[in-house]
């Protein structure tokens, strides 16, 4: 039998709920799951952009107002391979990235699509396991220009964004999430931490117009073997950067594969006083741009992680599907899900590496 | 270092000025210009120098203070050399600071924010900066002005806090007072006191504001001697020397101009000190005299007058180099090595100095230790002198080899060690007296530090082409990591050998559970006297194959014992060994009651009362020398150097206690208590109404002759059916604040005998404050009152009660320790912080429950059963396997 909705906790309670219960499980790719589709341009644009002067075909974001029902069954799929949790098609939502395809002004209309698509697959889902929540995660991508890195070899302190741009473009998006009623925000795939640090900055401004917050997940990609970020960052010093703004979890996603990730992965657990994530692609991308690892592989590795007592929520990044998804919802459901440390009191600065002042 | 949550604790943070408008004319000069290459050096300057933070400030009338923040903070994130430490974003103008903190990726501090321009100003800008994600530096200001006095000081800050934390929700370990450092010798009467003021509101904060840090601007303080640079310097590091002691956490400095309090000549810093603590009313002329007279006869310096023999050095250079390397004199070595190096003739180039004169020496040095003649102590001095003479020869042959690789040349390799301290685990002095010893027979070591993560002691051996890794751990969950880096090994394809070294370390134990992991080598090494002929043997094509053949078939002996020693004695069911404890009558038991219930403090201890609480014998062990304190002294073999490693030891001790160098904190409590079964429970009051927490002992379960008992640490409490309520007490100290960055910097001189002698000084200092609070605590319990007992029967610990440790024989299992921590409230009260294996760290600590049963002793638990580990995770809430991984070195068995 369902809940009746007015006894229902509250979706940061059941979240809360769930990751105190359990490892999490978030859902796997969507770029990967569209190309599957073979979809041209006449799908991104439907009958309403036919007249649109730019190509949309690669807009991925735009499919959830132009071919909404293929992004509910991606969500649909990936519910049904056991995740409690989806991300919303928003990766690229916001003005600043729409730019280059002259669909900046459908910013707050892209959000709410996808919202709805998300939601419709999570409540369908409930239907069919009643008594389990299933959720949605509004994702907020990392932007196409970047805060602390100039494009202009010969010109080092040029920036090709300002600070109040970017806040003003994530301040959008978050609102338009929010208003659609997704139950987290999920700021991810972060190469620039100021880019991030702009991204917590907005959510902040929308939970004073709100009057209240939302679960703050945040994801970095440590972009490889240096351990670094793409900013030079690493991830002890990123974690200062972020810890402000009170998130709900921090981890790591992208770019490498789990057996890459592991050292930070380790490091971050050990250090991060909120929940701790990790949704790594399905290996190092091969000669053809394709990922190899398989869903048995990569449960391995995410397992391992798991048994170690490293993460509290798991998932997949580039190349992964839902039989990924459901073999790693396998592999992490025997482990008990991470004990988070309390850190000592201690003023933890960073410039790209941290400096600890107990 | 890649460890840097290392700059821990009590290190102090220098904050760079040198990007400071007001701190640097050429900064100043090159920012009006626009040079903004010349900005860059001077900010790479600054962290090369040792800037843990750099300040930031380009406050002027004439330039755009927005966009001239701007600009340099987006040119240092280009500069990964600068970028690397975090940043201050300094100005008067709130505008600026916004500005800067856009422009930010890391945690910055902004400096500063005040109650001047009233509370709805002050809370609306701290509310901001924690959104930013910025702490920030509070001036003792407010609507009335600046803070003068002590009172004034404590009273704006206190206000600031209480607005901070209690209406801005900002956190209080991001806070950071500057209580304003005012310029003293003024002429001016009141401002006579302002450096006492400034100590004395530093303390006060620091007590009362919990969380809070102190800063300030140093330069400030005397600027009535501008102009007069030595005077200048000789006031900053009084007052540095001074406020560090009252609890200064950072200061904004010119991180390459700081002076040694002691290198001070007397007069000036009797007279300096008279300034700054306000000592007598002419102070100030008396300093102004001598200052103009200093001024005047730059150079006069007075040269104090040594007898020494020093017709050694009339010998030819080469006999020269030797004496200096078997005396380890390192007066003259530069010097002599520049003239065999001028010798082109017999040296065409400075390898051959090295590989001739150089090695000749340590030859004989190596000669000597071998055969007993020489002791660790000098072979370190040599070492010193060695490696004096080689960083003069580096840059020359890094010349040659730049010329020789620019003609088509291949640079050539020599044997490589990688060193570490596995992850976990803080100890090092081992570790270092290896590398020293390592060095000195001219092999390359790579010393990667202590708490180092397995993948980055790999990565570093692929890199750097090691031909030996070498571990070393003092705990026994290292004993495990190190597992862990031979199976890493083995997995990524490694094919060099692993040394294993370290207290905890044994040939038994790496031959049973390390050293099948790997195939390639695994050599226990027991101490430094032997770890040069393995390293050689191990790099001689010849040797090496014999060399490992029998080490594996020592190996596959030991295994093959350890196996037989197992299946010779089973061990007692643990329902047979707890019906064989040793049972009291608990009705007549003596159970004093404390005077105290909880926990107390003692920060900032003064060192001289800890130092007669020293006990020698296991300072001489650690260098290596063999025999019981005194009689070692006058040991016919090792007794004269024992004598001088003393006396070196007791002029080093001095000099820390005198400087204050180690800061020594400790935090001892007793709580109401009852054993149940083999828990002790922890009572928040004597009426038991609620468990505070919960201590988990184990049994011996060998079987015993008759008429001995199989023990646990709980059996000495009370138990809860006895009706009686126990006493459990709990204490944590450490002496460690302050050691490794005193012994980094003598390393940094090269000097490792000097750091290595730091580190067992601390650790000698902390074991005799782990003494002397044990004294206070049995006087607390009364029984103590009355022992009356000499130093050596002290040590010899012939009282009532022990002080057993989480981690050590009769309590194994380290995660004791956390709890026991939180119970203590340890971390907060001391700083000594728990890693992830619990060691703590700084390395120079001692924690462990205090016992007070009559016939309370030590023993050691021994192997448990697979009973006793399913039981004890049942009690801990662990898996079995958890368990199993905690408690590995005592299993009695193979956990499958």
């Amino acid at each position: 039998m369902p809940m009746p909705s007015s006894e229902a906790p509250s979706s940061s309670a059941a979240l809360e709920q769930l990751f105190a219960s359990r490892i999490a499980v978030l859902d796997g790719a969507m770029g990967t799951m569209i190309q599957g589709y073979g979809l041209e341009e006449a799908d991104f644009r439907g009958t309403r952009f036919g007249d649109h002067p730019k190509d949309l075909k690669g807009n991925n974001d735009l499919l959830s107002i132009t071919r909404p029902d293929v992004i509910e069954e991606i969500h649909s799929k990936y519910f049904q391979a056991g995740a409690d949790i989806v991300e919303t098609n928003t990766f690229n939502s916001t003005a600043i990235s729409q730019t280059d395809y002259g669909t900046e002004s459908l910013v707050p209309e892209l959000n709410a699509a996808a919202v709805a698509a998300a939601r419709r697959a999570a409540e369908k889902a409930e239907r069919a396991e009643p008594g389990r929540r299933r959720f949605v995660a509004g994702a907020i991508g990392p932007l196409n220009r970047t805060l602390s890195m100039s494009p202009d070899v010969n010109r080092p302190d040029y920036r090709a964004v300002t600070w109040d741009q970017v806040v003003n473009a994530y301040l959008e998006q978050a609102r338009a999430l929010a208003k659609a009623g997704v139950d987290a925000l999920l700021v991810e795939t972060i190469f620039d931490t100021l880019n991030a640090k702009a991204a917590l900055f907005a959510t902040e401004l929308l939970f004073d117009e709100l009057g209240r917050r939302l679960p703050v997940m945040i994801s970095v990609t440590i972009t490889d073997a240096s351990g670094r970020t793409l900013s030079g960052q690493t991830i002890g010093a990123f974690y200062a950067s972020v810890a402000h703004a009170r998130p709900f979890s921090v981890g790591i996603n992208c770019a490498l594969g789990g057996r890459q990730m592991r050292p930070y992965v380790e490091e971050l657990s050990a250090i991060a006083g909120c929940h701790t994530t990790c949704y790594p692609n399905a290996g190092l991308p091969n000669a053809f741009g394709g990922y190899d690892e398989s869903p048995e592989d990569m449960a391995a590795i995410l397992g391992e992680f798991a048994s170690n007592g490293w993460v509290n929520m798991v998932g997949g990044c580039c190349g992964s599907t839902p039989a990924h998804i459901a073999a790693i919802a396998r592999a992490v459901g025997a482990y008990p899900p991470r004990r988070r440390p309390v850190p000592a009191p201690a003023m933890r600065l960073s410039g790209l590496e941290p400096l600890v002042i107990a | 270092m890649s460890n840097e949550s290392r700059a821990s604790a009590s290190q102090f943070i220098v904050i760079g000025e040198r990007t400071n408008i007001t701190g640097s004319p050429k900064f100043a000069r090159s920012i009006k210009s626009g040079d903004w290459d010349a900005c860059l050096a001077i900010a790479r300057q600054q962290v090369e120098s040792g800037a843990n933070v750099i300040d930031i400030n380009v406050d002027e009338a004439l330039i755009d203070g927005e966009a001239t923040m701007v600009k340099f903070l987006n040119l240092i994130a280009a500069e990964p050399e600068i970028s690397r430490v975090p940043v201050m974003i300094d100005s008067s103008k709130w505008t600026v600071i916004e500005a800067g903190l856009k422009c930010v990726q890391g945690k910055c501090i902004v400096n500063s924010i005040s109650l001047k321009d009233g509370e709805a100003e002050f809370l609306r800008r701290a509310r901001l900066i924690l959104r930013y994600g910025a702490a920030a530096v509070v001036m003792a200001f407010d609507e009335a002005g600046q803070a003068a006095t002590r009172d004034e000081k404590v009273r704006i800050c206190t206000r600031a806090y209480n607005l901070l934390t209690r209406e801005a929700g900002f956190p209080p370990e991001d806070i950071i007072f500057d209580p304003n450092i005012l310029t003293v010798a003024t002429g001016i009467e009141e401002h006579n006191n302002y450096a006492v003021d400034f100590f004395e509101a530093t303390r006060v904060i620091k007590e009362t504001l919990p969380g809070a840090k102190v800063s300030g601007g140093v330069s400030n303080v005397s600027f009535s001697f501008r102009g007069n640079n030595p005077v200048r310097e000789a006031i900053h590091t009084v007052f540095l020397f001074h406020a560090i002691r009252s609890g200064l956490d950072m200061a904004i400095v010119n991180a390459g101009m700081l002076g040694v309090y002691e290198e001070i000549p007397k007069d000036l810093l009797e007279r300096v000190e008279d300034v700054i603590l306000n000592r007598r009313p002419d102070a100030t002329e008396r300093l102004v005299a001598l200052a103009d007279s200093l001024k005047a006869s730059q150079g006069g310096a007075s040269k104090t007058e040594v007898k020494e023999d020093l017709s050694w050095r009339d010998a030819p250079v080469e006999q020269r180099l030797a004496h200096a390397l078997v005396k380890g004199i390192d007066a003259f070595v530069e010097q002599d090595t520049e003239e065999a190096r001028q010798n082109e003739a017999k040296y065409p180039r400075p390898l051959n100095i090295i590989e001739g004169p150089l090695m000749d020496g340590m030859r004989i040095v190596g000669d000597l230790f071998g055969a007993g003649k020489m002791f660790l102590p000098q072979v370190v001095k040599s070492a010193r002198v060695m490696k004096k003479s080689v960083a003069y020869l580096t840059p020359f042959m890094e010349e040659e080899k730049r010329r020789f690789v620019a003609a088509g040349g291949v640079a050539r390799t020599q044997g490589r060690i990688v060193l570490a301290t596995v992850k976990g685990d803080v100890h090092d002095i081992g570790k270092n007296i290896v590398g020293v010893v390592l060095a000195c027979n001219n092999y390359e070591v790579i010393d990667l530090g202590v708490m180092v993560p397995c993948d980055k002691i790999l990565a570093a051996a692929a890199e750097k082409r090691a031909d030996v890794i070498g571990l070393s751990g003092l705990i026994t969950p290292s004993l495990d990591e190190m597992v862990h880096v031979s199976k890493e090994m083995r997995r990524t394809g490694s094919t060099v050998p692993l040394l294993i070294g370290g207290a905890t370390t044994s040939a038994a134990h790496t031959a049973v559970k390390i050293a099948p992991e790997y195939a390639h080598g695994v050599i226990h090494v027991l101490d430094a006297s032997r770890v040069v002929n393995v390293v050689s043997s191990l790099l001689s094509p010849e040797n090496k194959p014999a060399f490992i053949s029998e080490v594996e078939s020592r190996q596959q002996k030991q295994r093959e014992e350890f196996a037989a020693r197992r299946a010779r004695k089973p061990l007692l069911s643990l329902a047979t060994a707890r019906a064989r404890r040793q049972a009291f009558d608990w009705a007549g038991v003596d159970i004093p009651r404390p005077t105290f219930l909880g926990a107390r403090t003692f920060r900032d201890v003064p060192l001289a009362e800890i130092v007669p609480f020293i006990d020698w014998g296991p300072f001489f062990s650690a260098w290596e020398l063999h025999g019981r304190f005194p009689d070692i002294l006058k040991d016919e073999v090792v007794g004269a150097e024992a004598t001088k490693l003393y006396a070196d030891a007791q002029a080093l001790l001095d000099r820390i206690v005198r400087e204050r160098r180690f800061t020594a904190n400790a935090v001892i409590g007793f709580w109401p208590c009852n054993a149940v079964g083999d828990d002790i429970e922890v009572y928040a009051d004597e009426e038991r109404s609620s468990v505070v927490t919960r201590f988990h002992m184990l049994r011996q379960q060998l079987e015993k002759p008759e008429g001995q008992f199989n023990h646990s640490l709980a059996d000495y409490v009370a138990p809860r059916e006895s009706g009686r309520i126990d006493y459990l007490g709990g204490f944590a100290v450490t002496a460690g604040h302050g050691v490794d960055t005193f012994a980094e910097a003598f390393r940094k001189a090269t000097d490792d005998y000097s750091a290595i002698m730091s580190q067992a000084l601390g650790d000698r200092l902390a074991e005799a404050m782990a003494e002397m609070f044990h004294k206070r605590a049995r006087e607390a319990c009364g029984y103590g009152l009355t022992e009356n007992l000499s130093h050596q029967d002290l040590i010899r610990e012939r009282y009532r009660g022990i002080r057993p440790a989480p981690g050590y024989p009769a309590c194994p299992d380290h995660t004791e320790k956390p709890i026991l921590f939180e119970l203590l409230g340890a971390e907060e009260a001391t700083g000594i912080r728990l890693t992830e294996s619990c060691a703590m760290s700084p390395a120079s600590s001692v924690s462990g429950w205090y016992c007070n049963h009559p016939d309370a002793k030590y023993f050691g638990v021994g192997k448990v059963g697979r009973d006793q580990v399913d039981d004890y995770a049942r009690r801990k809430g662990w898996t079995v396997a958890e368990a199993e991984k905690w408690l590995g070195p005592y299993l009695d068995y193979d956990p499958g």
